[in-house]
């Protein structure tokens, strides 16, 4: 169905190419996840499939990519429409009509099919994804799940074979993240459509994929083998495959299912070890004593008529690493922008180390608290790293150089010259973090940090968190990676329509929630175990 | 009669009203107020304007443009005031305060700063002030009840392309205002002012950077889905209608300026005026024939269509008459102030106006939308991080 033979592909300007002699074949009906770290080309390959690359993107591609016959050297993007379907990585921003209806049939209308079959397919589409309830509603109005799945839609009714996906579940929360996969499995088994699929989050993906394409980046040639071959070798996999590989499972088990159907000895070896375990693996918390460095008490936010937060109470001390956890749309943000002052509560208080947030500005406000956006290439305004840093100094009224310091131990080897925007996403946050920190507040805040991390770059994320609580600092992180809260929380938080429905160590609120529980609690419930991290320990310390 | 009826009942099943009815519906309207400084009139189009939008408008983020248009009218009646007031005419006896007068160089003769404010030049302005917030009124109206998307749907094929990049642009002024918002929050999270001109000054790259990027994106996304496909068309025929579309456009500027030029003789105007519209709109169906676009459900154009258009022209010819028959009628009187007559005809054509709030179908969604959604819990995230 897709073909790539001997493809090299060399953006203009670039020294070197980003994708060298690449031969790959996908047959019809399969399922193919492309993993590989931010900037390894994996990208680049997709938007090879519908000819974007090079005919949108500029740039040199030898050698040649057929897809079901058609050659994009002579097809550009437009005249593949019918036959593959992109869902951009941000379903928002190629969304053409504004309602879900029209969407759905704009593409049709593009290449020209009768309005009785549009209709058809419409309706077909509508229910195959489950979207016929919000048929008539504005686009602006969906959840991030739901829009994905209308992108998806959008792309389905011009039936197409082959569909392209980047990243999408990447910006949704667990629950929305199923039910989108959910939909692709059901094109890939009762339609026969082959899939390629871009993801970092490989814990969610890799049981439903029929092979795996790793982009080592660089220009080094691509591993390509089933899920459970490449997971065998991959410096990183997701923690049930880490699990089993710790194990010793044959055949690696890919899903929570397959491994608790193996986990059987390892629970019982294990179950004596569990009770000291989940005792100690958090009593390497250091939290500081006194007055709590973050209160929201009885807090309510208003956005206009929508109320984000009703009456939630959180308090978190120094030392502490607190996940605030929920669905899409629960007030994870709100709540954090209410400790930086962004919202004003109407009732309730925002307090940060005893002070109330909303009236801070300046150097009050960054020597107290510091805020990570979503999108941390919001807080960067400068041209070049080094100008970065040395406005961070001067906004906090550090020596010079601190931040540049501070950068270097989160992430080494950035170069002063290079353009913020050209860093990989972990360096970017990594210099984000260092602008924040260049005030030394004793308050962290960090909205959704895993969104585009890889594996490598989340693992020193993690030890970047720890050390900066070991530090003495307080840090709170809104987040949707379970995986992450396992990790690294010594406390979770839900919340849930703008209240805290559940508050307490991580190891108590997490294991037995079937959203929120970490893929090693999954398969060893009822233990209280989190991470494969505790695991190993806790079997070698034996 | 009974087929009437059955249309009529049609319209009780919930679908967008052809957008070319309503904005037919709401220029009628404002041809009323432009023939017009009797504030009643002037108010009663407002009103039959706003009690339809209220009846049919969308549950969508255009139709909540409304508001803005209103409040936009409320600010140009009072910037026409405060005119009046500082700059004053002169006009009328009325003296109601005397302002400092300024005395200005005898280049600007004709324009005095302060002096005498008059009862009448104020009522005046206020009049004035009242047509443009009226007319603003009725292109919200028409803007909130027919989304511009689906307009453009209307528009011939040859013209479809030059219109979704219309529309891309529409949607994109309130992408911007919100990126403006989160470049002012990033600021205020670095210790930055986040207002002055300093702060704005330093979020212009930032925002700008981010529209590129969103526009880089959407073309992409647009290009992958088939926009701008065409199907084969001989080098004559492409020759032909792009020689037809600019004969046509000449043919219309002359006709137009020859019309407005009292020195050109009478009878040529119109015949080339007429040619050019001729010309032009065989050049635009030709070239059409070149699109592949089908359309997807296009709104049909029915009695309920008929009935809110009509509604409106008919408003409109009814002013138009009485106007060139009765001015005295349709003129809000100032001099001295007197309390305005309704003149009966034209209100009475503009209240048939307000039929459409009756007989035009609701739009979709309304009924089902305001049980069910949005569910709980599942905002958009915009929302909650705005």
């Amino acid at each position: 169905m897709i073909r790539f033979d001997d493809v090299t592909v060399t953006y203009d300007g670039a020294a070197a190419p980003v994708l060298s002699h690449v031969d790959l074949h996908v047959p019809e009906g399969e399922l193919v996840l492309v993993v590989g770290r931010t900037g390894s080309g994996k990208s680049t390959l997709l938007r090879c499939v519908n000819g974007l690359v090079p005919h949108f993107t500029g740039g040199t591609l030898r050698g040649r990519v057929t897809v079901a016959g058609r050659d994009t050297r002579t097809h550009p993007p437009r005249e593949l429409a019918d036959v593959v379907g992109v869902v951009p990585q941000d379903p928002l921003s190629g969304f053409v009509t504004d309602l879900v209806e029209d969407e759905l049939a704009y593409g049709m209308e593009s290449i020209g099919l009768a309005p009785d079959v549009m209709r058809r397919r419409v309706e077909e589409t509508l229910d195959l994804l489950g979207l016929a309830d919000l048929r008539h509603r504005p686009l602006l109005s969906l959840s991030g799940g739901q829009r994905q799945r209308v992108a998806i839609g959008a792309v389905l009714t011009t039936h197409p074979q082959v569909l392209v996906l980047d990243e999408p579940t990447s910006a949704l929360d667990p629950g929305a993240a199923e039910e989108v996969l959910a939909a692709l499995q059901r094109l890939v088994h009762d339609l026969g459509v082959t899939v390629l699929l871009a993801e970092h989050r490989l814990e969610r993906v890799v049981q439903y994929a029929d092979r795996v394409v790793v982009v080592p980046g660089a220009g080094e040639p691509l591993v390509v083998g089933t899920p459970a071959e490449v997971m065998a070798h991959a410096p990183v996999a997701p923690p049930v495959v880490e699990l089993g590989r710790l194990a010793g499972w044959s055949p690696l088990p890919l899903s929570v299912r397959d491994a608790r159907r193996a986990a059987g000895p390892l629970r019982e070896r294990l179950e004596p070890l569990a009770h000291d375990a989940a005792l100690r693996a958090r009593s390497s918390m250091h939290v500081v004593d006194g007055e709590p460095a973050v209160v929201v008490e009885d807090a309510v936010v208003r956005h206009g008529g929508v109320v984000a937060l009703r009456g939630a109470t959180v308090a978190a001390d120094r030392g502490e690493i607190v996940a605030v956890m929920g669905r899409n749309g629960a007030g994870k943000s709100t709540l954090l922008g209410s400790l930086v002052g962004l919202h004003t509560p109407s009732s309730g208080s925002a307090t940060v180390c005893g002070v109330p947030a909303s009236g801070l500005r300046g150097r009050d406000l960054v020597s107290r608290v510091g805020l990570v956006p979503q999108e941390p290439t919001d807080l960067l305004v400068a041209d070049r790293v080094a100008d970065e840093l040395a406005s961070a100094d001067r906004d906090a009224g550090a020596a010079p150089g601190s931040s540049r310091t501070i950068l270097d131990s989160l992430a080494p080897g950035i170069h002063d010259d290079i353009h913020p925007r050209d860093l990989s996403e972990g360096q970017r946050l990594a210099l984000a973090l260092a602008v924040v920190l260049a005030s030394d507040p004793p308050v962290l805040l960090l909205d959704e940090p895993t969104r585009g991390l890889d594996y490598a770059a989340k693992k020193r994320l993690v030890a970047t968190l720890r050390r900066l609580a070991e530090q003495g600092r307080c840090v709170v992180l809104a987040t949707h990676d379970v995986e992450l809260a396992a990790e690294v929380a010594t406390r979770v938080v839900v919340l849930a329509d703008g209240e805290v429905v559940a508050d307490g160590p991580a190891t108590e609120v997490v294991v037995g929630s079937p959203m929120f529980a970490p893929q090693v609690s999954k398969v060893l419930a009822p233990q209280p175990w989190l991470t494969v991290a505790e695991v190993a320990a806790a079997l070698a310390a034996s | 009669m009974s087929s009437v009826k059955h249309a009529l009942g049609a319209s009780a099943v919930p679908r967008w009203l052809h957008p070319l009815a309503w904005w037919a519906w709401a220029l009628g309207l404002a041809v009323v107020v432009s023939r017009t400084t009797n504030p009643l009139l002037i108010g009663l189009v407002v009103a039959v304007a706003g009690w339809v939008v209220a009846r049919r408008r969308p549950d969508a983020p255009w139709a909540r443009s409304y508001a803005v248009f209103l409040k936009l009218g409320l600010v140009v009646i009072a910037i026409r005031v405060a005119f009046t007031v500082v700059l004053g005419s002169g006009f009328g006896s009325t003296v109601l305060v005397t302002l400092p007068s300024l005395p200005l160089p005898g280049w600007a003769a004709g324009v005095s700063l302060g002096g005498p404010v008059t009862a009448e030049e104020l009522l005046l302005a206020v009049y004035q002030g009242m047509v443009l917030a009226a007319l603003l009124a009725c292109v919200g109206a028409a803007n909130s009840l027919a989304s511009p998307a689906r307009l453009l749907a209307s528009v011939p094929a040859a013209l479809y392309e030059v219109g979704v990049a219309v529309v891309v642009a529409m949607t994109f002024a309130p992408q911007l205002v919100q990126d403006v918002g989160r470049v002012r929050t990033a600021r205020r999270l670095r210790g930055r002012p986040d207002t002055g001109l300093k702060a704005l000054a330093g979020s212009v790259m930032p925002v700008l950077e981010g529209a590129l990027e969103r526009a880089v994106d959407l073309a992409a996304a647009m290009d992958s889905r088939g926009y701008g496909r065409v199907g084969p068309m001989s080098t004559a025929l492409r020759r032909t209608s792009g020689g037809l579309l600019l004969l046509g456009m000449l043919g219309i500027c002359a006709g137009v300026y020859a019309l407005v030029d009292s020195g050109t003789p009478g009878g040529i105007a119109l015949p080339l005026l007429a040619t050019g519209v001729a010309a032009a709109t065989v050049g635009v169906l030709l070239s059409g024939r070149r699109s592949i676009r089908t359309r997807y459900r296009p709104d049909p154009w029915a009695l309920p269509e008929w009935i809110v258009a009509g509604t409106g022209v008919l408003a409109a010819a009814v002013a138009i008459a009485v106007s060139a028959t009765d001015p005295a009628a349709l003129v809000g009187q100032v001099s001295p102030p007197a309390w305005p007559q309704l003149p009966l005809l034209p209100a009475a054509a503009v209240l048939l106006a307000a039929l459409p709030g009756v007989v035009a179908p609701l739009p979709p969604g309304m009924m089902s939308t305001r049980g069910t959604a949005p569910a709980a819990g599942r905002r958009a995230p915009e929302e909650v991080a705005a």
